[in-house]
């Protein structure tokens, strides 16, 4: 897919470096970009400021002959959940409005440091729980393709922004989907990383043992350019873990010669009939090219997401247990004692969702339900990594849809808590495992975007973005 | 199949330190029972030999070395966005006694 607004990430970085393009004026063609597409509130706030700041100073090592990077003068959006220095992070809670965040995550140090431009934060469902961005505790993100429309979530604003051409990459986290589906329901490339791929230091925490960051783009080739910068292992995050030592751009593998499953659990019955079409289409093209593509069953999928509304919710309750009003966030004003501060400060700081979550995790991990809930979820997660792993014996890749719908009506699935995890259905499982999977676009469906999911064994990023590049031109 | 009634409502908000008004608590009983009754298709599965997995990088006993490392930050910038400061320490209501 050519971008029309941006060129692709590693030309502008050529041209800035050679003095053919200004950062500045990148910087300024984002924050316009910005102000143009407000109506789609993508954007919690700007950091014009810092930004313009940067961006002189690129441009001043420029002149004196310097290099800046190979993301030189590259404007991006970060999810309000990755913490910038000096600018307000508050994972669109309530609880974190008017945190200043002192220090940084290092996947922002490290894009920095290859000269790339943080111009804004991105809407996203509060502490990302919710696939929609419809639990942001400020508002909703309208979907670039259809504005009645969710952008999916809970990575919504990065997945618009991108859409909406507004920057030529966003940063989203995906615990149980957060990048892939809202990459699906707004036509974007979404890429969640093999686990411990990406340093989460400096990334407001939601299910750790889940948690992962990447990016969105309009192309694989530029996922690939960002990826290369940000992997790689962090002293300052004990559970990163080594990356390709041959990096992850010029990856490309010849599709005739690999193999293909597809995941038959995935293209059953509660899959929307015009998604299914979309993604047999593709899967056509796939087999024309003279690979071999095969059905592959994974029995225990349907298993999937009651072990992460399980796992998530617990971790999610340790990780929430922090926000207490006493160091920073939101504190009850007038509070009698240390408890009435903790009540009162949780209370009208967290959004709805934030406290079901909280609420089933206590619930699953206090003493006498233990393991019956959380232990037995643990368990049938090792099922799903060894079906995984099976499945990645007879295969190279795997291959389906990344939801089962395209994106639904704001409004449609907000009174309904669990009908809004089933959205969830086709990328939890991926999560679970630590494995790597990719959305890419893949058509319309009553002209809303389809998205394509392809997945991959532990580690094997760059194989899979190899893949995707050969993929997204037959599709 | 579990329900959770008002009381455990209230139990948990307690354990997890939320104040909840009444009107919350009769919402969350439903919506809660409701999410344990899906995630309790699991008590059915078969588990037979298999361990729990806690985390899937298989990485153990990672360190580094016991030395203080200046990252550029200024430590008492920590404290800007506590609420109640004094003398560079963070204030919070009396414990004990």
């Amino acid at each position: 897919m050519p971008n029309e607004v941006w060129l692709p990430i590693s030309e502008i970085a050529a041209k800035v470096n050679a003095g053919e393009l200004k950062a500045s004026d990148l910087v300024e063609k984002s924050l316009s970009l910005i102000e143009q597409k407000k109506e789609y509130q993508a954007v919690i706030a700007t950091t014009a400021e810092r930004a313009k700041k940067r961006a002189s100073e690129i441009d001043a090592r420029i002149i004196q002959g310097q290099n800046a990077g190979r993301l030189a003068g590259v404007p991006f959006i970060a999810k309000d959940n990755f913490l910038v220095f000096g600018a307000e992070t508050t994972a669109a809670s309530n609880i974190l409005k008017g945190f200043t965040a002192p220090y940084q995550a290092t996947a922002i140090n490290r894009l920095e440091a290859e000269g790339a431009i943080c111009v804004a934060k991105a809407n996203l469902d509060a502490f990302a729980h919710g696939s929609s961005t419809e639990n942001s505790d400020f508002f909703t993100t309208k979907n670039p393709h259809d504005p009645t429309r969710v952008p999916g979530g809970s990575s919504g604003g990065s997945a618009a922004a991108v859409a909406l051409e507004i920057v030529p990459f966003a940063l989203g986290t995906d615990t149980g989907g957060s990048i892939r589906l809202p990459a699906s329901f707004s036509g974007t490339v979404g890429y969640k990383p093999t686990y411990g791929l990406v340093s989460r230091s400096g990334v407001v925490a939601m299910a750790s043992s889940t948690d992962v960051i990447g990016p969105l783009t309009r192309t694989v080739e530029d996922t690939a350019v960002v990826l290369d910068v940000m992997a790689g292992k962090d002293e300052l995050d004990s559970t990163t873990v080594e990356r390709n030592e041959n990096g992850y751009v010029d990856a490309r593998i010849k599709i005739n010669q690999t193999k293909f499953g597809v995941i038959k659990e995935y293209m059953g019955d509660g899959l929307d009939s015009g998604v299914k079409t979309q993604i047999e289409q593709a899967i056509e093209k796939i087999k024309a090219t003279g690979a071999e593509v095969v059905e592959v069953s994974l029995p225990s999928l349907p298993l999937a997401l009651a072990v992460y509304y399980i796992i998530c919710p617990a971790e999610v309750s340790s990780n929430l247990s922090r926000y207490d009003g006493q160091r920073f966030g939101y504190t009850k004003p007038g509070a009698k004692d240390l408890n009435d501060s903790y009540l009162g400060s949780r209370e009208s700081g967290f959004g709805k969702e934030a406290k079901r979550r909280v609420m089933i995790g206590t619930y699953v991990l206090s003493s006498g339900y233990y393991d019956a809930y959380y232990k037995k979820a643990q368990t049938v997660r090792t099922k799903l990594i060894h079906e995984f792993k099976e499945a990645f014996e007879k295969v190279d890749f795997l291959l389906g849809p990344t939801a089962p719908e395209v994106a639904f009506k704001i409004g449609e699935n907000t009174d309904d808590p669990l009908k809004m995890y089933l959205a969830d259905i086709m990328t939890v499982a991926v999560n679970l495992a630590g494995v790597p999977a990719i959305s890419i676009p893949a058509g319309l469906a009553q002209d809303m975007p389809v998205g394509l999911q392809l997945i991959a064994p532990q580690h094997a990023d760059r194989a899979l973005l190899g893949i995707s590049q050969a993929v997204e031109e037959v599709l | 199949m579990a329900t959770i009634t008002r009381e455990d409502v209230l139990k948990l908000a307690q354990l997890s330190r939320l104040g909840l008004n009444d009107e919350e608590v009769e919402e969350f009983s439903k919506e809660l029972t409701e999410i344990l009754k899906y995630v309790e298709q699991l008590g059915s599965v078969d588990i037979e030999g298999l361990e729990p997995t806690s985390q899937v990088t298989g990485l153990t006993n990672v360190t580094r070395k016991d030395e203080v490392k200046n990252y550029g930050y200024e430590p008492l910038d920590l404290l800007k966005n506590v609420p109640a400061v004094e003398n560079n320490q963070i204030k919070v209501k009396r414990m004990i006694g």
